[in-house]
């Protein structure tokens, strides 16, 4: 994305919302904004109508064992214009016990699913999903596997299951 | 009932009451891997379809989190399965974004040969494998015919025919050698005349153009808004192709078009699939004419890359070199920073969100997965189609149960 | 009387057991049941299709409906929410019923050490064949198929050795040494002699 086209995204969202507090920041010409979670879907419609016709991906991360992080979960949105092919990455923050974040299903549809893998990985609660439950796990599952304190090996739910013998068979 | 009647959510409770359930899937033949559907019926008419998938969840993003940059490449071979390079030039791509590596260029060349090659590969069984479920199987046998050829390609180049593990960061495992451009080159040559057989079976074959134009029909709106990517949202008429919209390795340099459809049906899909076969023989052809020689590693004395076998295996240095960057301790550091590079698959944009804490692995790493996103448009894409439609959606969306569930 | 039908019949009469004649109609149609799951799926089609040709060893009659198989393939990574389903096809498929477990992934977990994935399918279903590799090639499978082929012709259907034994408690056991030396023993063979294995 040119510098010009991150001034356009700019005044966008500070049209939008004059007092919100966002904060811009830039990696290899990726250019990604930091919102308040209270302002996210604002900032979502503000910047759908201003061309961002895609939800190219919605994914959390799990901050717990990042150095210098302060807060527990951050919620990622990469956004696309699939005209002019522009991107912009919008991340808020959120901690625990609060784990709920609007969604972003009336925005772009396509956030259904993505919305509820990141129910089933982080707990993140979106509010307003119109088929809120767990996308790839099984629902008698109780963890939420891509949280850091889970371990990588599980906690012995892989090895829960009847076993069949050849008697039985 | 008119379908309207049933999709609007103001529809009397008791009109849904001629419908009955049916449950596809998780092991059936049509699925080709993993996945079950519960689809609600009026008749033979599909009203409604529920997906339930994670059949093949293995926690390939945990995974990403222990493994370092090299060792992830061996999981990512796995994802998809049906072109496992493609998915490692992804994973490479967006690591060596993150680092900031620039490739040389033979290694961005043999790179965008393999990319090619995999996009036949994908494209050649998606189309195979749907002409069977649709009840043709000698199509699906020329397919595997030229897919074979491909993997004695991978084979000679990398030691393994399917999950090749080739790429590495800022370079290749092994450069690749004269026999194999010879190889490639003999590909291309018989590879038209075959294209031709598979076509003529596929593309002319009365039965499956039937029972694909205007069944499953996806809206150009529908496909941007849902994240609809590759040939899906090429079908659809969106005209847009990460190589030549974000060119990456040596796509700048090569001519070639973006193949699109209008219509949005699966007959579009695999129009799309067909063209773009051509198109990927055009690349390679054009690669291997312009391959250049020089290394394939990034010049290496630094903490990216890897030394060469040799002189692993006959130098005091370069065994030091080696010791240096394979050591979990001494590898190389990384920029504290988030980044998401994507790769042009087979199947749509497949693209790594990549955050890293400094450490030589990943502190998260997030595949944007295009089948996710395709299969959850698919509801949208089956309601009022035939039962015996489902079995062409489902192919022509390419869904790969393991990228899909990962 | 004799002579004459000898005459007539001349070599076209073999003299054998039944349990050898039903043993080698088992052994050679085979009809598998693709449990294919993941990337060894991919390998399953390749064997099936046009280079490798899995018919030529007469077991190409893939069905996709339990109850009408007598082997299954399971090739890929079998995890938390697909081994109810596995069991329960197991469980579906008529006796007698062989599995051949395709795949590091099915063997054993392979790669996938994580909380989802089964560390190996033996731990739940009984496994006759395994097929290392990840994943195997080809000709790997059409092998295993062969050693099944063969472990099917000796098992025998009237005495049902094979079966006799699957009613130990649980999955492949390791066979008792001490039996071993006595069948050797009872069988005239010397304690070293591998030609006769009970197990087979």
């Amino acid at each position: 994305m040119t510098e010009s086209a991150e001034s356009d995204w700019k005044q966008v969202l500070e049209k939008a919302l004059p007092s919100a507090n966002l904060r811009w920041s830039e990696f290899r010409n990726q250019h990604r904004v930091d919102v308040p979670a209270s302002a996210i879907v604002a900032v979502l419609t503000a910047l759908r109508d201003a061309g961002m016709d895609q939800l190219c991906d919605l994914t959390a991360v799990d901050l717990l064992e990042y150095p210098g992080a302060t807060d527990r979960f951050e919620v990622v949105y990469l956004l696309l214009n699939t005209t002019s092919g522009q991107r912009l990455t919008v991340r808020t923050h959120l901690n625990e016990p609060d784990l709920k974040i609007p969604s972003a299903v009336p925005i772009w549809f396509g956030a259904d699913w993505l919305e509820r893998e990141v129910y089933d990985m982080y707990g993140i609660v979106f509010e307003g999903h119109p088929n809120f439950k767990r996308l790839l796990l099984p629902e008698a599952f109780e963890s939420f596997p891509m949280r850091k304190d889970y371990p990588v090996k599980g906690r012995g739910e892989r090895h829960n299951f009847p076993i069949i013998t050849r008697a039985e068979s | 009932m008119p379908l309207e009647l049933i999709d609007s959510p103001g529809a009397d409770s008791n009109q849904r009451e001629g419908l009955w359930t049916l449950n596809f899937g998780p092991q059936h033949p049509a699925t080709h891997t993993t996945l079950r559907l519960v689809l609600q019926l009026d008749g033979e008419m599909v009203v409604d379809a529920e997906p339930d998938i994670g059949f093949l969840h293995s926690g390939f993003e945990k995974l990403a989190e222990v493994l370092d940059y090299n060792q992830y490449v061996t999981i990512v071979d796995r994802m998809n399965y049906i072109s496992p390079m493609a998915n490692e030039i992804a994973w490479h791509h967006a690591v060596e974004g993150l680092l900031g590596i620039e490739l040389t260029p033979r290694c961005k060349y043999i790179r965008t040969i393999f990319a090619e090659l995999m996009r036949i590969h994908d494209h050649l069984l998606c189309t195979g494998t749907c002409v069977l479920d649709l009840g043709g199987a000698t199509a699906f046998m020329y397919a595997f015919n030229e897919r074979e050829k491909i993997y004695e390609i991978c084979e000679r180049a990398s030691g393994q025919r399917f999950h090749t593990g080739y790429t590495r960061v800022g370079g290749l495992l092994y450069d690749v050698t004269d026999d194999w451009v010879q190889m490639v080159r003999e590909f291309c040559k018989t590879f038209p005349k075959a294209y031709r057989d598979f076509a003529g079976l596929v593309m002319k074959n009365r039965i499956f153009v039937e029972r694909t134009r205007g069944v499953g029909v996806l809206s150009k709106a529908d496909a941007i808004a849902g994240g609809a990517t590759g040939p899906v949202a090429r079908a659809s008429g969106v005209e847009r192709d990460l190589r030549r919209d974000e060119p990456y390795l040596a796509y700048d340099d090569l001519d070639f078009d973006v193949c699109c459809a209008e219509g949005g049906d699966c007959y579009a899909r695999f129009q799309v699939r067909m063209m773009e076969m051509l198109e990927s023989l055009k690349i390679i052809e054009q690669a291997l004419d312009r391959l250049p020689s020089g290394p394939v590693f990034i010049s290496g004395t630094g903490k990216e890359g890897l030394p060469d076998k040799r002189e692993v295996y006959r130098s005091i240095e370069g065994l030091i070199h080696h010791f240096e960057n394979i050591m979990p301790n001494r590898q190389m550091p990384s920029p504290k920073e988030s980044y998401y590079g994507a790769t042009e698959s087979p199947n749509g944009e497949l693209g790594y969100y990549i955050v890293s804490d400094g450490d030589f692995r990943a502190y998260r790493a997030r595949t944007r997965p295009p089948s996710l996103l395709h299969f959850s448009l698919f509801s949208r894409m089956i309601r009022g189609c035939m039962l015996s439609d489902v079995a062409a959606v489902l192919g022509s969306i390419n869904i790969i149960a393991a990228e899909l569930d990962r | 009387m004799a002579t004459q039908i000898n005459k007539q019949l001349g070599d076209n009469i073999f003299l054998t057991t039944l349990d050898a004649a039903a043993s080698w109609a088992r052994a050679n149609s085979l009809w598998p049941m693709p449990f294919a799951t993941a990337c060894c799926g991919i390998e399953l089609m390749s064997t099936a299709a046009s280079r490798h040709d899995l018919s030529r060893f007469g077991s190409e009659v893939m069905r996709f409906t339990p109850r009408q198989c007598d082997l299954m393939i399971v090739a890929g990574r079998v995890v938390m929410k697909m081994i109810p389903v596995l069991q329960r096809i197991w469980m579906q498929m008529p006796e007698p019923k062989w599995c051949i477990s395709m795949g590091a992934c099915a063997c054993s977990g392979g790669v996938f050490d994580t909380y989802a994935v089964v560390q190996g399918i033996d731990r739940f279903i009984p496994v006759d064949v395994y097929v290392p590799g990840c994943p195997p090639r080809p000709e790997q499978l059409i092998r295993a198929i062969m050693d099944l082929q063969d472990k099917i012709k000796k098992t025998g259907t009237y005495n049902a050795r094979e079966f006799q034994l699957r009613i130990l408690p649980d999955g492949p056991k390791r066979f008792d040494e001490d039996e071993l030396m006595r069948i050797r023993e009872r069988n005239g063979l010397k304690l070293d002699d591998h030609k006769y294995d009970p197990i087979h």
